[in-house]
């Protein structure tokens, strides 16, 4: 049975861009050894000609014409649809958002 | 007047047409509703008095003129809160939405607003619609109104509660691996999951986008049919909509006898080991109604059920780890920026992103964004994620020999009654358990509906204290009535039939 190890759990997380504590890495190495665990009986299922499901509609290709639409409704005034966007941001200068150095 | 909270969408229409009610004095009513009962139920995360009243004032304008919009104008409902409302919190029960306010309606919203509904609420779920009880959501549990020590179902709890309990005529969930079946079941009443295709998921907060689809709750076959047609259809702004497909409410209403020769199927991997023998026999006596009524019942296989909920728990985690890639706090969200204290801790960006998301998503939201890391990660991706979706091929064929011999497929819609609130909590694994009858709906894309098919005795355990020690000290059980939900399983774009048989079986038993 896959066991996850606790540093496996680490890259993971590091993959995921979650933080966690020491408590939580011991925590999740069983949880998801024992959900992995339970996944594994797929491996029984012979699918050697077994095409891969990944939409169930066969819609293909729905395209649209390359113009400009208000698909939001949006208000004509500019400047009041500017201040409803930035509205959920947390850290902002002007109509800007902040954000944190990125490199270094 | 308690007694108008009971009524359908249909009942309560007419009565809005006959002005014999008013939709402010409606909606009054269940704000008043849900101001008695939802201390005790906790089914709302917000409630939007303010913003229904006016909407029920102009919907009262219409009437007057005698121009209602539709059978839902003017009639108050709920939306789960993970679905956005222009200027309405929308948080999906989670710390990392907490206090986000949408700049835009999901198209079923807007849809909605446009047939004239009333939205008085928004309601509880596990967050992110990641769990089968709400016990995950990172504010509260909702209880189940038929017993408040257990859960409502989930992850569309608070929907299901809240139209179980007249806190609104209807609501609408989310559907993934079972989210409005389950609980509809649990809470006892309608909840339809459309064919995927069916309804636009714009502006649904993103689970898993292969199998999302967004639902009613109803008391009804029939209401479930009337907000079908509303939310369904082509929407530019979901490409995976079948824009040909359209739907009418009023062939359900017009079909008076069962399909003629209707064939029922009942797959024997679902009456098996680890279903309730009394949800059993209730099942089964429901088929029977419908079988007196000419239904020809013949015993199926779906040899795939087993694997289709390890399928879920792969392709799920998978499309959930992509799309909750989007929360980093920074253009909204919960970001530890808001403490001044820790900002200037944090050295950079990366920093930033992984301080965030570990502090705003609660323990299941981990869980499943690492086990979706884990299975579309190099070195894991063909063992895990490619295996399922080739899998779930064969769960698609599976139903696709079913309904060449059958028309429908009728199961229990959970193997169990609702559970205790803490009882699975423990133990995530027995949590996604309980999803084991209503993933396959998911995986193969198809529609199905649970609906109510009467209760069943459970023992009520009462513990009193500072009783007489001389005495036997057992804890001494009432009798109490608990649930059963049915599932009408149909093919792609089979609603109109399985919401019929659905119409039909309540009537027979009225």
């Amino acid at each position: 049975m896959t066991k996850i190890s606790k540093s496996e759990v680490e890259k993971i997380a590091e993959l995921s861009k979650i933080h966690l504590t020491d408590n939580e890495k011991e925590k999740y190495s069983n949880e998801l050894s024992s959900v992995l665990g339970y996944v594994e009986k797929l491996q029984k299922i012979k699918t050697d000609n077994v095409e891969e499901t990944s939409q169930v509609t066969g819609l293909t290709n729905i395209y649209r014409e390359d113009k400009v639409s208000n698909i939001w409704k949006a208000d004509k005034d500019v400047k009041k649809n500017t201040k409803e966007l930035l509205s959920n941001a947390k850290e902002k200068k002007g109509d800007y958002i902040k954000v944190k150095q990125m490199l270094g | 007047m308690e007694d108008l909270l009971k009524l359908s969408i249909t009942e309560i229409s007419e009565k809005l047409d006959k002005k014999e009610v008013s939709s402010v004095e409606l909606t009054k009513l269940v704000l008043e509703q849900i101001k008695l009962k939802d201390p005790e139920i906790k089914a709302f995360i917000t409630v939007s008095e303010k913003e229904a009243l006016e909407q029920a004032k102009e919907a009262d304008m219409r009437i007057s003129i005698g121009k209602r919009l539709s059978k839902l104008d003017g009639v108050p409902i709920s939306l789960k809160d993970n679905i956005l409302t222009k200027g309405i919190r929308t948080t999906a029960a989670s710390k990392m939405l907490k206090d986000f306010v949408p700049a835009y309606d999901a198209t079923i919203v807007e849809r909605l607003k446009n047939a004239g509904a009333i939205i008085v609420g928004k309601t509880n779920l596990d967050a992110w619609a990641h769990g089968s009880s709400t016990e995950n959501s990172d504010f509260f549990t909702t209880r189940n109104p038929h017993d408040l020590d257990r859960v409502p179902g989930g992850s569309s709890g608070g929907s299901c509660a809240a139209v179980a309990s007249g806190m609104g005529f209807a609501s609408f969930g989310t559907d993934t691996g079972g989210s409005i079946r389950q609980p509809a079941g649990f809470c006892s009443v309608v909840g339809l999951k459309p064919t995927y295709g069916r309804a636009s998921r714009y502006g649904l907060v993103a689970m898993a986008s292969s199998l999302d689809v967004p639902g009613p709750i109803t008391k009804t076959a029939q209401d479930a049919a009337i907000l079908l047609e509303i939310i369904s259809g082509k929407d530019t702004k979901d490409s995976t909509i079948v824009s040909n497909k359209t739907f009418d409410s009023n062939l359900i209403a017009k079909s008076q006898k069962l399909k003629a020769g209707l064939r029922i199927g009942l797959p024997k991997e679902y009456f098996a080991k680890g279903l309730d023998p009394k949800i059993e026999e209730k099942v089964k006596d429901a088929v029977k109604i419908l079988e007196g009524q000419g239904a020809k019942v013949k015993q199926i296989s779906l040899p795939m059920t087993d694997y289709a909920l390890a399928v879920y728990y792969i392709i799920q985690p998978a499309e959930v780890s992509s799309n909750l890639a989007r929360y980093d706090g920074i253009r909204y969200g919960y970001s530890v920026t808001s403490n001044k204290r820790q900002v200037t801790s944090i050295k950079n960006l990366e920093e930033l992103y992984l301080k965030n998301r570990g502090e705003a998503f609660g323990s299941e939201a981990k869980r499943r964004i690492m086990l979706g890391t884990y299975v579309l990660s190099s070195g894991y991706f063909d063992a895990y994620y490619k295996k399922a979706m080739k899998v779930r091929t064969l769960v698609i064929k599976d139903f696709e020999k079913a309904f060449k011999e059958v028309d429908v497929i009728i199961t229990p819609t959970s193997p169990t009654l609702p559970f205790k609130i803490g009882e699975r909590e423990k133990d995530p694994l027995s949590m996604y358990l309980a999803d084991v009858y209503t993933v396959g709906a998911n995986i193969a894309g198809i529609t199905a509906v649970s609906i109510p098919c009467g209760f069943v005795e459970a023992n009520r355990i009462l513990h009193i204290a500072n009783r007489d020690q001389n005495k036997n000290d057992k804890p001494y059980a009432i009798s109490h009535k608990l649930p059963v939900g049915m599932q009408i399983l149909g093919p792609q774009w089979s609603e109109e039939l399985i919401l019929s048989i659905a119409d039909k079986y309540e009537k027979l038993i009225k």
